[in-house]
């Protein structure tokens, strides 16, 4: 197989647009996707199967068969849990990675996000720590995200988030009539209500259509390719440069390295299961923070015998998502009209400031919701099952509004992936275990923006209200996975630098949510792709023809 | 619309073909064919509550000859008698009133379908809840719970959730699914549960796309 100069193990949020920099800068690129393209014609608005409701599986990765992992419960006590199920921290397997069948709300962190030790000072049994590049630096490259891979939205009203240069450049969708109910409220409160940023064509942008405003939208493939992700964006460009390959279905099984200690290329298995050899001067690995971590892990030599880049047992520590918490407000007047994509106001008036406890997270109202979302969200006293749950569903799912938001996790270093010890996937390679889990101060958190949540809707008219505060035992990363292969000035406290390349290996770079410090308190695929910018910049600037020298 | 809904019934008809799922299963007692086309006339978009009292004497008449579950033919993993006592418990987790009950709305081609597919590790779960129901109606009442009465069959029910809550929050769960979810795989008939909640179907949204070359919504 031909020696290319960049093999990318993942083809999402990251490595989709590190293979169209480097692609575009004239280096030939591999792409390699251990899942499948899917595109508009895959959508198949299956409300049981999906990427948010898996019930009858994952619909856009991975197949519940061959692909387990381990989760270690609180007690200790390891359990085998495949993707549909809760506990496997799944984003998905397709090429688009998560940013295929996204909710496709795509903000900025504040600059707070990347300087929470010196904000806050770091808790004890925590290991908050300040990311080594600033919001100011990754400013070029969030716009450069929003305008490359769209983005829609406002944030005028937002006093909250660091300066800008440019507008969105798409206005926000008109609003919805949950927007009309919420908005008024969240002033009257002093709050500063916003159209959430959205990967999602508001007017053409592109080349594609907008939003045509369907129900089917969080977990699944936009049926009109409004919704913006890698695989109908900066992919397409890469491809059409000539110099990138994308191959599907292709695992990678590790990194090989040469007798010095350099990475030379990625053994991986090709969509026949034959093992197969590309050799590159770089290789990018942006496979997901669990997955990222796991690829690493799994390559160990004579050089490296706990992994690449894993001299000081770093790799896989500090997994952390976001803690989502909120309330269901139950009104006495219809608030549902049927118009995707549901989630479309937002206040960040609680991202940072609250005394006592170190960040906060944005609050939005949900993602519309499918009947089936609704069966165990009735309002107290409703009856579970039986012909008063039937008729809690008549009375109740257009008199609905959930809000909720991504609270910031508090990282430690003890919520971790490893690999498992016995269990194998398909390939016969060791899978990731999940141990651990974030400080407990995480859990404050989420219960004071619960609370938040519940005021917001009390003033919006809610006649009754329920708290949704999410205590688990254990890490939940889920698809907001972040923080395994950590960003840092210290080589002998991170795996990579503010390059994203790792201390050890100078021409190894890890692309992904796995290098966020802290994961803010946003869904955080805009800060991977600005990220994947911002490493990208620095990869091609220091590239010096074949044979890359750092 | 005529046009559409021939596209529609196409893609249906493929997407029952791809997960073999029997048409019946799919669409219901009767024609396919006709059912859509009712869907399509704007008139009867929403059945209204008379003529679902009507689908309800329907079912009742079905159960009476022997097909209470709405299903006809062979089961692909409940035995007979299995399908009879599922169904009384799901017909208690989703009981008929102006609107079908959980299986004249094909949830047991729903559970049944997926028992055999992605449901094969409850297998064991389903055959051991079916039994301890029908140990406790017969202990209670003395007869098998699909012949009992409405509020024996409530009765039973209650104990089962008391008795196994892992069997009985399996089974509501997969009701609930099968009830609330996709008519695609076998339950939800005609979207029944989504014209009770009120929803458009077929959706309104979804067919307003925007045309780029005209630049308005077609």
């Amino acid at each position: 197989m031909k020696r290319v100069n960049a093999v990318i193990v993942g083809a999402g949020a990251g490595g989709g647009i590190v293979a169209k920099e480097l692609a575009t800068a004239g280096l030939s690129v591999v792409l390699l996707e251990r899942g499948k393209w899917y595109t508009a014609n895959d959508c198949r608005k299956d409300d049981l199967r999906n990427q948010g409701v898996t019930v009858l599986g994952c619909a856009f990765g991975p197949e519940d068969e061959g692909h387990p992992r381990v989760l270690v419960d609180a007690k200790g006590a390891a359990h085998t849990v495949v993707p549909s199920e809760s506990g496997y921290q799944n984003v998905a397997a397709c090429v688009g990675g998560g940013t295929l069948s996204w909710g496709a709300q795509a903000w900025r962190f504040m600059p707070q996000d990347f300087k929470m030790r010196s904000t806050y000072g770091a808790p004890a049994g925590s290991s908050l720590e300040d990311w080594p590049i600033s919001y100011d630096d990754l400013e070029p490259f969030y716009e450069k995200a929003e305008y490359e891979i769209g983005v829609s939205g406002d944030y005028s009203g937002d006093p909250f988030h660091g300066p800008r240069k440019r507008d969105l450049p798409m206005p926000p969708l008109p609003p919805t009539k949950e927007f009309a109910i919420l908005e008024p409220a969240a002033r009257r409160l002093g709050l500063h209500p916003i159209h959430i940023a959205m990967a999602r064509n508001s007017v053409p942008y592109n080349g594609r259509g907008p939003c045509m405003r369907c129900r089917w939208c969080n977990g699944f493939v936009c049926e009109t390719d409004a919704k913006n992700g890698t695989q109908n964006t900066v992919i397409p460009v890469a491809l059409n440069t000539g110099n990138c390959e994308l191959r599907t279905e292709c695992m990678a099984k590790e990194i090989l390295t040469d007798n010095r200690g350099r990475a030379r290329g990625v053994a991986y298995f090709d969509s026949n299961g034959n093992l197969q050899e590309q050799l590159a001067d770089v290789v990018v690995v942006s496979a997901s923070a669990t997955e990222s971590a796991r690829l690493l892990l799994n390559s160990k030599n004579r050089l490296f015998p706990n992994g690449l880049g894993n001299r000081y047992d770093l790799v896989g520590r500090n997994l952390q998502g976001h803690q989502y918490t909120g309330a269901t407000g139950y009104f006495d007047f219809d608030t549902y009209d049927d118009v995707g994509p549901g989630a479309c106001i937002a206040i960040c008036d609680y991202n940072h400031g609250t005394p006592g406890l170190p960040g906060g997270g944005m609050l939005d109202n949900e993602f519309i919701r499918l009947p089936i979302n609704m069966v165990d969200r009735m309002p107290p006293g409703t009856p579970r099952w039986g012909l008063g749950h039937k008729q809690g569903m008549r009375e109740w799912h257009k008199r609905t509004i959930g809000i909720h938001g991504p609270g910031q996790q508090i990282p430690t270093a003890d919520a971790r992936i490893t690999l498992d010890p016995s269990a194998r996937d398909k390939w016969g390679m060791p899978v990731v275990r999940t141990s651990g889990n974030v400080h407990p101060l995480t859990y404050e958190i989420g219960e004071v923006l619960a609370k938040r949540a519940e005021a917001w809707l009390k003033e919006a008219g809610a006649i009754h209200t329920t708290l949704s505060v999410n205590k688990r035992d254990v890490v939940s990363a889920d698809s907001h996975q972040a923080g395994t292969c950590r960003m840092g000035d210290d080589p002998n406290g991170s795996v990579v630098n503010r390059y994203c390349q790792i201390h050890d290996v100078d021409n190894v770079f890890v692309i992904d949510s796995s290098v966020h410090v802290t994961n803010g308190g946003f869904n955080p695929a805009l800060t991977i792709m600005a990220v994947a910018y911002y490493a990208s910049a620095a990869l091609v600037r220091n590239w010096k023809g074949t044979g890359f020298r750092s | 619309m005529r046009n559409l809904d021939q596209r529609s019934i196409d893609i249906l008809a493929w997407l029952a073909n791809i997960y073999a799922i029997p048409m019946r299963a799919l669409f219901g007692v009767g024609s396919f064919r006709r059912d859509l086309t009712m869907q399509s006339n704007k008139k009867a978009t929403l059945l209204t509550r008379r003529q679902f009292v009507a689908v309800g004497a329907l079912g009742g008449v079905a159960a009476a000859v022997g097909c209470a579950s709405g299903r006809q033919g062979h089961w692909d993993f409940l035995s007979d008698a299995q399908g009879h006592t599922l169904t009384a418990i799901c017909d208690q987790i989703i009981p008929a009133d102006d609107f079908p009950s959980a299986s004249q709305a094909g949830v047991l081609t729903y559970i049944d379908n997926q028992l055999v597919r992605h449901f094969r590790r409850h297998q064991e779960s389903y055959r051991d809840g079916l039994e301890n129901a029908e140990a406790i109606s017969r202990k209670r009442f003395g007869r098998e719970l699909a012949a009992l009465t409405a509020p024996q069959q409530l009765e039973v029910v209650s104990a089962i959730e008391q008795q196994h809550p892992d069997f009985f929050n399996l089974v509501r769960s997969h009701t609930l699914q099968g009830y609330y979810g996709s008519p695609r795989h076998g339950g939800n008939r005609n979207a029944v549960s989504w014209r009770m909640l009120g929803l458009d179907e077929p959706p309104l949204r979804g067919r307003a796309q925007y045309d780029l070359k005209k630049g308005t919504h077609s």
